[in-house]
């Protein structure tokens, strides 16, 4: 699965994609934010709790409860700025 | 119904003129052009000009969420025909940035539908501003003003 971060998080993660297999019991997006939190201090501090982030599966937006089981890509990202 | 993601810029003449060509049902066109504004920002004790910024956004994704936000545009009025051009990369103060238009029968769906449009792309698609400034590059926190626009439609859902 690719994971993809966008405008400030792509700065703070340091990457702006990378590929994961998250163990089986990562079953949410939720779930999947919480994982990658392990991954390094730049992770942990893009995705922190109460940090204002949201994401999208497959390229359409998502919520934290949205299943990632078969999912080809999940991205985060600030709130949207555009117009 | 037509969404373009684009670097260049466009030529709003040109585009209303492909827009409406051949459609004599259209009599109301209503038409918002975003420009880049030439901002001042107060920070500490410096006041910075910002006269550049680049847009990222996320390709693929871009392109879905117009066409989502056209076609409720499209399930809410009758409309004849749609145009979302949006660009991303760098742009000066001054540059065009977004276009949308919208052409109905009647003039009050065109002038609510591309008011919809444009309040819902500011929400709902994923761009996002970085300011040049001279202390250096700044990602542009989202405006509750923007979110609150956008959330009047959602009342206004069938």
């Amino acid at each position: 699965m690719k994971v993809r971060y966008f405008a400030w998080m792509k700065r703070t993660v340091g990457m702006a994609d990378e590929e994961i297999s998250p163990p089986a019991e990562v079953k949410t997006v939720g779930d999947l934010v919480v994982w990658l939190r392990g991954r390094s201090s730049g992770h942990a501090e893009a995705l922190a709790e109460g940090a204002a982030f949201g994401a999208a599966v497959d390229q359409r937006t998502a919520t934290f409860d949205v299943p990632i089981g078969g999912a080809r890509e999940v991205a985060f990202f600030p709130p949207f700025t555009g117009g | 119904m037509a969404v373009h993601v684009q670097e260049a810029d466009f030529d709003v003449g040109a585009e209303l003129d492909r827009l409406t060509k051949g459609n004599k049902r259209i009599g109301g066109l209503a038409v918002f052009v975003g420009l880049v504004r030439e901002m001042h920002v107060r920070e500490g004790l410096h006041r910075d000009r910002i006269d550049a910024l680049t847009l990222e956004h996320y390709p693929g994704m871009t392109e879905k969420a117009l066409e989502d936000i056209e076609a409720e545009a499209n399930r809410r009025w009758p409309l004849e025909a749609t145009l979302i051009v949006h660009r991303y990369g760098r742009m000066e103060a001054g540059d065009r940035i977004v276009l949308v238009a919208v052409g109905s029968p009647h003039r009050e769906a065109a002038f609510e539908a591309c008011e919809f449009l444009v309040d819902w792309l500011k929400t709902k698609a994923p761009f996002w501003k970085l300011e040049e400034t001279p202390a250096g590059d700044k990602w542009v926190g989202a405006h509750e003003g923007d979110d609150a626009a956008a959330a009047r439609w959602e009342k206004k859902s069938q």
